[in-house]
């Protein structure tokens, strides 16, 4: 159809956005940095180094420190000495009090926290400086305010901390798994040793530095830097009386297996393959930005992303067109411009695991679709895709790919839905989009997942409880229920 | 920096996909569905609804863009060039029309280089003093009328004001649409009022204003738009002005969208003014940036956009000399208007 030319000429000009980079020199980034044993930076004694790079540029950030077996047992050794002496004993207001603090260190360098979360992690510095910092922030006050009311939280009187808590955490959001660890952690009146993983160290060391800032006493919080082998020597480490470990599903196995038969107290936050249903009488554009949200936000690297588009036959062409249109305004570049939408892949293997997945899905005849889109040619990346005529048989409809990819499947009836969604091996959580209040409801007490979200997604807050279904791992974090995981209960 | 949509396809139209959400809006429907108040209602109904959360979302992250340097100075100069320069008070003159008329022709006199603004916009009886102050400008004469701007009087009296308005040469037309009937469901007669506005418009383009901030709901904000764009709106507009809220970034996405799906089912293009409350150059930025990424730079144009505005003018022409000079630009270097 022609297009009415209303009157003067349509805008030509166009309206580039130029470029906004946030600065760099705000993340004070060291040239190298020790392990955070005792409440100080220290050498390694039996570990080695390494080097932490930019996703967006390849350049090298940081030499940082691998700990081995013999640095693991010194910091389980000082969160030992920590829960027997000081932090042990001291009163819920007292522990507080810390938290608090933490929380306002955390808002005071929210800049510094979130440069150095961009550049080490390839993430858009607005989702670093919008979400991950100041929910790491709000955490950090949710759980001060449990500190010293443990009594009345619903666990009987008086519950005991569990004692030395082993965490392990992922790349995704670095510095905010460090605080939903940490914080109920040490709310509970439990020290902590944690490893950060391996290719995004950087905001975890400059937590320990608010940690000392804080004046935590020494060895309550230690942080160890490293890859896989250190976590594995520290869930296997005998002093420590809880693992916590977000991550794969394939890592959580493992770590099942080798704290199986011991003492130890242990949850995990694994994968996911959320379904995102949009029924028919949704708020189609709003459901539009939802389905962006969902699959699009750090770039897909998120357990909870909404991977498959659920949506009704009768409306599937429309919203895979309103989808289409809106990919095409999404900013895909330097992360620390302060307008980018779409960062970088977080590392060469993950690159490689998505890419492998997404031709596995055109192999087996799924139509792959992408918007015009340069990649830059430092770095790793991968453009937003869209996958239809998806089957639930395809592994791009069963596995996890934690990259921007969506893999569009339809559904006729709420039946269909809830069977289509359930039909996983994961269950960590779900989005309904309607317009229809009942039918929210009963989605929800149907779909097995630990967090739906209706009519929005992606959406976290401190109050709200997050754990998964089957592969998805148990146990929760946030709430009153996160207490229970660090309560001997 | 990429764009991802940098070879048109955020601009492809939407074929026939979108207007299956639409059906009864395609171009030869629109009579027929206008002259029967049941039908009419049903289509305005069946719309897809708009969830408040998410739009404010959408709308405080679009507010997140961050303009500077170069990417500001264009957007300064094509704010500039779409304010509809408004003067509508109790103690308007001729001579404050006069003042205001040539600021709009040469809003920075020692640079040539800033655009007129794209209207002025006066009371009817005023009309024809704009229209002497801006011949040969390329600046339009826009004139509220209709019993602005509560609209309550009888369509005789809305039309003969429209009458007046177009006589002293008014290019363009603010209506405003009869609230009470929208909200108590009478919008067959709020579209029979805008056709016979337009009617009388005798081709002056005519912008009709929803008053949204009494319309409450973004789905009534949805379905109003839609019954002006049917009544042969040339523009939707938010606000008069007189009413608080006025325009909001996320009434201004819900105007847009719902331009983009009209223009995508009809192919009738249709404005957007946002008026009421734009006073500093952040606020016009903010409803660009609204406009660029969700109906495309071709909206960006005074004839698909425009600001409603008085108090704008001088901010957009101070921050336009600090990104030249460097420097702020204190009150008096710009003249009062």
């Amino acid at each position: 159809m022609a297009l009415d030319a209303g009157g003067a000429a349509p805008g030509t000009s166009g309206f580039e956005y130029a470029p906004a980079p946030e600065s760099r020199a705000v993340a004070r980034i060291q040239s190298s940095y020790g392990l955070f044993i005792g409440g100080a930076f220290v050498e390694s004694i039996d570990g080695g180094t390494f080097k932490t790079v930019s996703p967006s540029s390849e350049e090298v950030l940081a030499e940082v420190t691998a700990a081995g077996p013999l640095d693991v047992a010194a910091a389980v050794a000082a969160a030992r000495a920590a829960f027997e002496g000081p932090w042990g004993t001291m009163p819920g207001r007292e522990r507080a009090k810390y938290l608090y603090r933490i929380a306002r260190l955390i808002q005071e360098r929210s800049r510094e926290l979130a440069v150095v979360e961009t550049l080490d992690n390839g993430k858009p510095i607005r989702e670093s400086r919008d979400v991950d910092v100041p929910l790491a922030a709000a955490h950090f006050f949710y759980y001060a305010g449990w500190a010293d009311k443990l009594d009345h939280a619903g666990f009987g009187p008086s519950p005991r901390a569990l004692g030395v808590a082993g965490q392990v955490i992922p790349w995704n959001f670095p510095l905010l798994m460090a605080a939903w660890k940490l914080a109920p952690a040490l709310a509970t009146g439990n020290t902590c040793v944690l490893k950060p993983a391996e290719t995004t160290p950087l905001s975890a060391l400059v937590l320990a530095d608010i940690l000392q800032q804080a004046g935590l006493p020494d060895g309550v919080v230690n942080i160890l830097t490293g890859d896989g082998t250190t976590g594995a020597a520290l869930v296997a480490h005998d002093g420590v009386d809880k693992v916590a470990f977000t991550g794969s599903t394939e890592v959580g196995r493992r770590i099942a297996e080798s704290v199986a038969g011991t003492h130890k107290h242990l949850t995990l936050e694994l994968g996911g393959k959320a379904a995102n249903i949009v029924f028919a009488d949704a708020a189609l554009d709003q459901a539009v930005e939802g389905i962006v949200n969902g699959i699009f936000f750090n770039q897909g690297h998120v357990c909870c992303a909404g991977s498959r588009l659920l949506v009704e036959e009768s409306v599937a062409a429309t919203v895979v067109a309103m989808l289409k249109r809106r990919l095409g305004t999404l900013r895909l570049g330097d992360p620390m411009d302060k307008n980018t939408d779409i960062g970088a892949i977080n590392s060469p293997e993950q690159l490689g695991r998505i890419v492998a997945l997404v031709d596995a899905g055109e192999n087996e005849g799924a139509e792959r679709w992408s918007p015009p889109c340069a990649l830059p040619e430092k770095g790793w990346w991968f453009p937003p895709t869209v996958f239809t005529d998806v089957s639930p048989a395809h592994r791009i409809a069963r596995e996890e790919i934690f990259g921007p990819v969506l893999s569009v499947l339809t559904f006729r009836t709420p039946d269909e839905a809830v069977e289509k969604a359930n039909n996983t091996t994961y269950g960590l959580s779900a989005g309904v989009w309607t317009e229809k209040g009942s039918r929210i409801l009963s989605m929800a007490s149907r779909l097995r997942a630990g967090v739906v979200w209706a009519n929005t997604f992606n959406r976290f807050d401190p109050a709200s409880p997050f754990g998964g279904f089957k592969e998805s791992g148990f146990g929760r974090e946030g709430g009153r229920q996160g207490l229970g995981a660090y309560l001997d209960v | 920096m990429q764009t991802v949509g940098d070879l048109g396809v955020r601009h492809a139209p939407l074929d026939d996909v979108v207007a299956s959400a639409y059906r009864g809006a395609a171009s030869s429907d629109v009579s027929s569905l206008i002259s029967s108040q049941d039908r009419l209602a049903r289509f305005l109904a069946g719309l897809p609804g708009v969830d408040q959360v998410g739009c404010e979302q959408r709308a405080a992250a679009l507010a997140t863009r961050s303009i500077k340097t170069t990417a500001k100075l264009t957007a300064i100069e094509l704010a500039i060039s779409m304010i509809d320069l408004t003067t509508l008070e109790g103690a308007d003159t001729h001579g404050k029309v006069r003042t205001l008329c040539a600021k709009a022709r040469r809003p920075e006199p020692t640079d040539d280089v800033v655009p007129h603004v794209a209207a002025v916009c006066v009371y009817p009886d005023l009309v024809a003093t704009a229209r002497h102050a801006l011949s040969g400008s390329g600046v339009a004469v826009a004139s509220v009328a209709t019993a602005f701007p509560s609209g309550r009087a009888s369509l005789a009296v809305k039309l003969a004001d429209v009458g007046d308005a177009v006589a002293a040469g008014a290019d363009e037309v603010d209506m405003v649409i009869d609230r009470g009937a929208f909200l108590q469901g009478d919008v067959g007669r709020v579209v029979e009022e805008i056709v016979a506005v337009k009617e009388a418009c005798a081709g002056a383009h005519l912008k009709v204003i929803l008053e949204t901030g009494e319309l409450a709901t973004y789905d009534n904000v949805r379905r109003a738009a839609w019954l002006a764009m049917l009544g042969g709106a040339d523009f939707v507009k938010t606000s008069t002005g007189k009413v608080t809220p006025a325009s909001t970034v996320p009434v201004a996405l819900v105007l847009l969208e719902a331009v983009r799906d009209f223009s995508s089912v009809t192919g009738r293009t249709v404005g957007v003014k946002v008026a009421g409350g734009i006073r500093t150059s952040k606020d016009a930025i903010r409803y660009l940036v609204a406009v660029n990424e969700t109906v495309g730079p071709e909206w960006l144009v005074a004839s698909r956009f425009r600001l409603g505005a008085s108090s704008l003018l001088n901010d957009l022409l101070r921050q336009r000399r600090k990104q030249l000079t460097g420097q702020y630009a204190g009150s008096d270097d710009v003249s009062v208007e």
